[in-house]
């Protein structure tokens, strides 16, 4: 049985998302790989799709965060408030700390 | 070399929301009840994620040109294929089957139509 | 997907008739299309009685899931943020847990978790799915085609503000909008804000002006729509 790490994220800490780019099953949007945002809280802790996509069973199972975009810092010339944000499900392995920011 | 798959399109362009609905076809509705079927854990044929997967690698083309329950149920198809759940012999056989049924039915219904706007 | 939703099960009154268990199949009839029969009308029918053939779900069993899916409607969704609306410690609680608060309310919403999304003064959420089209099903039923559309999927989370606008909703500048992806095993559902102007009004006049639109987040309540 695959064990289950602990979340590596805690509410509050600034994370970039990963700029991969492998084909394949991904449930992390391109719109927000390589950018930085904030997580708001561990959402859940489930199977990995990347897996489940092809026949496996999604072990080990993976944190998955809300992490919150400032729009500003997604796309360039954004009409809106500045406090406007997206909010993404985010798995573990999608996401490292950001520069200067916890862990 | 950053390279975004076709069916994730957040922040592309696009023209103004078409803002409309559907009933759906009767066959649309037996799509996703056969996929809630298929994909529930106590059956575990296929997951959700199979699906999607499946709908992915429609590519491009295919991924614009067929409707919602299209891509599904070519997917769902093609997975149970995959998985040897079904065989491509028998399914060909069956949905010449199928085709014939559903012709001679509709075929049915409208000389009843025809019958009773003649009356 | 989807609307996908979903890794779902089959709700408490399904029998299971999984394998040949020695009676004669009941064949499932499936309603007459209205228009041409194309592949994959014929793909459809041919996959659903291969797998009757073949014991892996009864037709009986899709007859019962067709009838469940017909009964998810955006009325359930409603239902709940009318009783929020009139019932504060049951407001908090459908923010805490809407599975828990919605079995409260005996709505039946399967096993995909669902999570409510609260407006705020000077906050308003809205819900897309940009990889495909994840939506609270179980509790709103189908979703609409704009939401499965690349227009929606693709500008939403870009220009929301010009999108609520072909809405038809305008979202004041100094209101801090949200917009969430359902990228992952979450579903999410928008509790907007009782309007003002329904003081006084039953859960069920409530409930009236909440439209799926609202539960998604492209449209406010009015008291007028009533």
């Amino acid at each position: 049985m695959a064990t289950e790490t602990p979340p590596r994220f805690a509410p509050g800490d600034r994370v970039r998302v990963r700029a991969a780019f492998p084909p394949g099953h991904i449930r992390t949007p391109f719109f927000v790989r390589g950018r930085e945002g904030r997580v708001e809280a561990l959402a859940a802790i489930h199977p990995n799709p990347e897996g489940l996509a092809y026949g496996g069973d999604g072990t080990p199972r993976r944190p998955v965060y809300r992490v919150a975009f400032r729009q500003a810092d997604l796309w360039e010339d954004y009409a809106g408030a500045p406090g406007d944000a997206t909010v993404v499900d985010i798995f573990e392995h999608w996401l490292e700390p950001a520069e200067g920011g916890a862990p | 070399m950053a390279k975004r798959r076709h069916h994730d399109m957040g922040g592309l362009d696009a023209g103004p929301v078409e803002i409309s609905d559907h009933d759906h076809a009767p066959w649309e509705k037996q799509v996703n009840a056969m996929l809630r079927l298929l994909a529930d854990p106590k059956r575990g044929v296929m997951t959700v994620d199979e699906l999607r997967r499946g709908i992915e690698d429609l590519g491009p083309g295919v991924y614009d040109e067929l409707s919602y329950y299209e891509r599904w149920i070519s997917s769902i198809g093609n997975i149970l294929l995959e998985k040897g759940v079904i065989e491509v012999d028998e399914l060909g056989r069956k949905m010449t089957e199928v085709e014939a049924r559903m012709r001679a039915a509709q075929d049915e219904t409208s000389k009843a139509a025809a019958g009773k706007a003649g009356a | 997907m989807s609307e996908h939703d979903d890794h779902t099960h089959d709700h408490k009154h399904d029998h299971g008739h999984d394998h040949d268990n020695g009676h004669a199949p009941h064949p499932f009839q499936p309603d007459i299309e209205d228009g041409p029969i194309t592949e994959y009308m014929v793909l459809t029918r041919a996959i659903g009685e291969l797998m009757v053939e073949k014991g892996v779900f009864a037709a009986e069993d899709l007859r019962e899931k067709l009838e469940y899916m017909q009964s998810r409607k955006p009325a359930l969704g409603a239902r709940l943020i009318a009783r929020a609306w009139t019932d504060p410690a049951f407001a908090a609680r459908l923010e805490r847990d809407a599975m828990a608060a919605a079995q409260e309310l005996d709505i039946d919403v399967g096993v995909v978790e669902i999570r409510a999304l609260p407006d705020r003064p000077g906050l308003h959420n809205v819900i897309v799915c940009t990889l495909c089209s994840c939506y609270p099903v179980m509790l709103l039923g189908n979703s609409p085609d704009w939401y499965k559309s690349r227009e929606y999927r693709s500008r939403v989370v870009r220009e929301p503000r010009a999108v609520l606008a072909e809405f038809g909703t305008e979202i004041p500048a100094e209101t801090e909008l949200r917009i969430h992806d359902s990228t992952a095993e979450l579903r999410y559902f928008v509790i907007p804000e009782r309007p003002a102007g329904t003081e006084g009004w039953s859960e069920e006049r409530l409930a009236d002006i909440v439209t799926r639109d609202c539960m998604i987040g492209t449209a406010l309540p009015k008291p007028g729509a009533a």
